[in-house]
């Protein structure tokens, strides 16, 4: 694949340290890798390797015990989900978490909540100043239905939806935030073989036309050698590998920890 | 130049220019996106048109350029059709669901240096094209989506672009060219879809296409402003006449839907009043209120069901105008307010005032479903070679069974063995560069070979039977017109697809695609499981049910003394549907009898030598191209044949 126009940068975010423990269950220990603004970075391990814990670190859902978290270049203190949203990151859910009753465009405008700006009042009244401000909210969510080709969908209820459609519609919720870094946990859980590349298609469009940042969590070893661009591998909360996906796959830790004997 | 040449619209590019000074401000498209309908006026529509074209000819297209045009219908590639023509060029639609090895065949028989399509999808076939059939320099894309990084392709602004600084520098770049243009010049090349053999590019000239329009849509009643939604094949002949010869001619608005998915959503939206649909939409259309009524409510299904009887008793009588008692009229209103005016807004169907069905013989429940809920529903018979246009029910007028009267200025004869002549304003110029079928379809003093059999009734109607060439006989002489024994089939919403069989053989066998959504839900309600479309033809259920409706036929036919002989006797039911993709339907969804025989040879022979199954390998093409392969047992139905019903003379 020809994605030539693509520009890597500097390091956008940082986990230097990380360990994080519930009680004597020790989630992650002293984990450190970086991600670098522009790139699809994956983290990849067995189940309950720590995967989903890192993220809601990163995410601010957790709040490691030791170690720093450095976004855009500031070290960060406790913080909280809502505080890392308004910072630019986004993220989806392993199981859909998603408003079942409501629509489709209901749903991705909910992402757009942040940005809202009108008061109380005036969104009440759907008068004035915020109904200026919803018609603007509502050009750019167009712009994402466009984007992942939902237009069929817009006013069904989401709960109505196959599963492959809400798990779009969710990339399109986070989408609709304009984040600059994307945490994407297990997007192609679930998904036959059409709708892993549907998704696949719609995650490097992501990174290629908007220029996000984005972290997967994946299981499927396939989508995740294809499409990124750099793989941490952790098991039992530890890191064991750290590289592109082909040093990956060499490593002979992940091979044995993870991909099982060489094939 | 003639005297007066100029003042007559005889060509699109002048007709555009005729509509934007007189009606400049009326909508000529609109397209919905990012949610909301966008609407582009006629002046806009010629601005955009005359910034292409200068920017088309800055990339060096001439007079006689052909413009290979692919994609969903889109106002920006109809736009493209005109600019083509501004500079003496001819736009050549092609269907956008083909292959690439299909485009590539057109684009090299075309010899085609450009193209405008729609997206990436049509991009990357005609850059696979464009190793095979060097000739093809410029590719021009609408939607620049995931084409960022893509070389030697432009985009559509960038070309307009262009275009527009050449016409700042001089205004009257394009002025010279579409003065020159005339109503006898080429207008447009569109590729039949042919049942047998390569595709035939035939050639229409602007008066083909402007006369005919004119013509029909003043039968019609059509005029400015009147709604059509687009949403059949740009390469397909109705749609060029619908859309954009009448679209210029009459000024009617081309409405551009979403995707093909929110069709049914935009329809409602737009509520169109000029309306074409072929049968195949109609009848999913009617599927899909049928399988919503199962689940309504008793007290609804009740009404609905009282409703559509009386609907079906009296509706029709009122559309024509014939006397209805008043007791009916009355509840015919009252129905009109709860069930038929309801449903109609459902189906985006509120507004229509004329609306057409053609392409195939359209099942009497579907016809009359639309005409007793009050729709002006009728048919036409066309062809390309026509500029659509032959034959069309008059207002008031309208017969099931026929394909209605000759449309304006339009003659009929029928040849000794059958076949159907046509002549008359639409008639095109020629098969491009094919001077041999030319010759062979179109006589010198202008008459058609339709290659349909036909006659005359009383009523001055056409009725067509059935693809000359396709009437046979079996051994024993017993007339066998295969598509009237498939349509009568066809016309059961569990069946889709049929092929029948029979000529010089000694009695009818046929094969039988059900339809996935009907038989689907009818198994569902039965509880009966299956996984795949092979799984559901596999069922022993469902060859019983398609048995029980072969056998319908069967009684239906053995009333007609032509057609008793030619009962169905034995049948099966395909384990695949049949696809174009896999080269068995024509990209009209027309059956490739000759194809499929050959494809299925063993399948054939099964049904004549009284096996009771057979095993069966094929292959099939899914829609990214590759392939994959069908493979199992197929159980052979026995139909009971019905004795021959003597009709009764009176006398």
């Amino acid at each position: 694949m020809a994605r030539a126009s693509r520009a890597i940068g500097d390091v956008l975010l940082s986990v230097e340290n990380i360990s994080l423990g519930f009680g004597g269950v020790k989630a992650l220990t002293d984990i450190s890798f970086d991600i670098h603004k522009g790139e699809v970075r994956a983290i990849i391990g067995p189940n309950g390797a720590g995967k989903s814990s890192m993220l809601n670190c990163i995410n601010g859902f957790y709040h490691p015990q030791q170690g720093t978290i450095t976004y855009k270049g500031v070290p960060r203190s406790r913080m909280k989900p809502h505080e890392a949203a308004a910072q630019g990151i986004a993220r989806t859910f392993q199981n859909i978490a998603l408003f079942k009753g409501m629509s489709t465009l209901d749903n991705i405008m909910t992402g757009r909540n942040l940005r809202m700006k009108s008061g109380l009042f005036w969104q009440a009244l759907h008068w004035g100043p915020a109904l200026r401000e919803e018609i603007e909210h509502r050009r750019v969510v167009e712009r994402v239905i466009d984007f992942l080709e939902i237009q069929h969908v817009r006013k069904m209820p989401v709960g109505q939806l196959p599963y492959g459609l809400q798990k779009r519609v969710e990339l399109g919720r986070a989408l609709a935030a304009e984040p600059e870094l994307l945490l994407l946990d297990e997007p192609m859980a679930g998904m036959n073989i059409e709708e892993k590349q549907d998704m696949c298609r719609f995650v490097l469009d992501v990174n290629d036309t908007f220029g996000t940042t984005i972290c997967l969590i994946e299981h499927d070893m396939g989508v995740v050698m294809d499409i990124s661009d750099r793989v941490v591998v952790l098991d039992y909360g530890k890191k064991i590998g750290d590289g592109t996906p082909e040093a990956v796959k060499a490593n002979p830790d992940v091979v044995a920890a993870y991909l099982g004997t060489a094939h | 130049m003639n005297q007066g040449g100029a003042d007559i619209a005889d060509t699109f590019p002048k007709l555009l220019d005729r509509n934007a000074r007189t009606m400049g401000d009326a909508p000529a498209y609109r397209e919905k996106e990012f949610g909301i309908w966008q609407t582009y006026d006629w002046s806009r529509v010629r601005e955009e048109t005359r910034a292409l074209a200068a920017g088309l000819a800055g990339l060096g297209f001439r007079p006689g350029d052909k413009l290979i045009v692919v994609g969903d219908n889109r106002p920006r590639l109809y736009w493209a059709m005109n600019a083509a023509q501004c500079l003496g060029g001819i736009p050549v639609p092609v269907y956008q669901d083909a292959v690439a090895s299909e485009m590539a065949y057109v684009v090299e028989h075309a010899e085609a240096r450009f193209a405008i399509v729609e997206n990436q999808e049509q991009v990357d076939k005609l850059l696979e094209i464009q190793r095979q059939v060097p000739a093809l320099a410029t590719i021009v894309y609408e939607d620049p989506r995931g084409l960022r990084d893509y070389r030697d392709v432009a985009s559509y602004e960038s070309v307009q672009e262009k275009g527009r600084a050449a016409l700042k520098a001089t205004p009257d770049l394009l002025d010279a060219g579409i003065a020159a243009a005339k109503g006898s010049d080429a207008s447009v090349m569109l590729y039949t879809s042919g049942t047998t053999g390569r595709p035939k590019g035939v050639v229409l000239s602007f008066d083909n296409l402007r006369l005919t329009a004119e013509n029909a849509a003043r039968a019609d009643g059509l005029r400015a402003g009147d709604d059509l939604v687009s949403y059949l094949p740009m390469a397909w002949v109705g749609d060029h006449i619908f859309s954009y010869a009448q679209g210029h001619a009459v000024g009617l608005t081309v409405n551009c839907p979403e995707s093909p998915d929110t069709l049914q959503a935009d329809l409602r939206e737009i509520g169109p009043t000029y309306y074409f649909a072929p049968p195949r939409v109609l009848e999913n259309m009617i599927t899909t209120v049928t399988i919503r009524m199962e689940d309504a409510g008793a007290f609804k299904r009740r009404a609905f069901r009282y409703f559509m009887d009386l609907a079906r008793r009296v509706g029709s009588r009122l559309l024509d105008g014939q006397p209805v008692s008043l007791a009916d009229r009355l509840q015919y209103a009252l129905g009109n307010l709860l069930v038929y005016a309801p449903l109609k807004n459902a189906l985006g169907l509120s507004r229509v005032r004329v609306a057409y069905t053609a392409g195939e013989a359209v099942g009497p429940d579907i016809f009359n479903f639309f005409r007793s809920l009050g729709i002006n529903m009728k048919q036409l018979y066309g062809q390309t070679e026509a500029s659509v246009f032959v034959t069309q029910h008059p207002n008031r007028d309208v017969r099931l069974e026929t394909v209605g009267k000759p449309s304006p200025d339009v003659e009929l004869k029928i040849a000794d063995n059958g076949e159907v002549l046509f002549r008359g304003p639409g008639v095109f110029l020629e098969y491009y560069k094919n001077p041999a079928a030319t010759a062979e379809t179109k006589t010198a003093d202008g008459w058609v070979h339709s290659g349909d059999a036909g006659f005359i009734d009383e009523a001055g109607h056409l009725r067509i039977i059935d693809r000359a060439k396709d009437v046979g006989k079996l051994v024993d002489g017993t007339l066998f017109a295969p598509k009237y024994i498939e349509n009568k089939l066809k016309f059961f919403p569990h069946i889709n697809e049929v092929v029948a069989f029979g000529d010089g053989r000694d009695h009818v066998a046929a094969f039988v695609n059900v339809d996935l959504t009907a038989v689907g839900d009818w198994a569902e309600r039965r509880d009966i499981s299956y996984a795949s479309y092979q799984e559901l033809a596999a069922r022993p259920e469902v060859l019983a049910l398609i048995r029980g409706e072969i056998e319908q036929v069967n009684a239906e036919l053995a009333t007609d003394p032509r057609m008793a002989g030619a009962q169905i006797r034995r049948f099966l039911v395909l384990p695949k549907l049949l696809d174009a993709d896999d080269g068995e339907l024509t990209r009209t969804r027309k059956v490739r009898r000759g194809f499929i025989a050959e494809r299925y040879a063993a399948l054939v022979t099964a049904l004549y030598d009284g096996s009771a199954s057979i095993h069966i390998r094929t292959e099939v093409t899914f829609e990214d191209g590759r392939k994959g392969v069908v493979e199992g047992d197929v159980a052979i139905g026995d139909a009971t044949v019905h004795p021959a019903v003597l009709l009764k003379k009176a006398g």
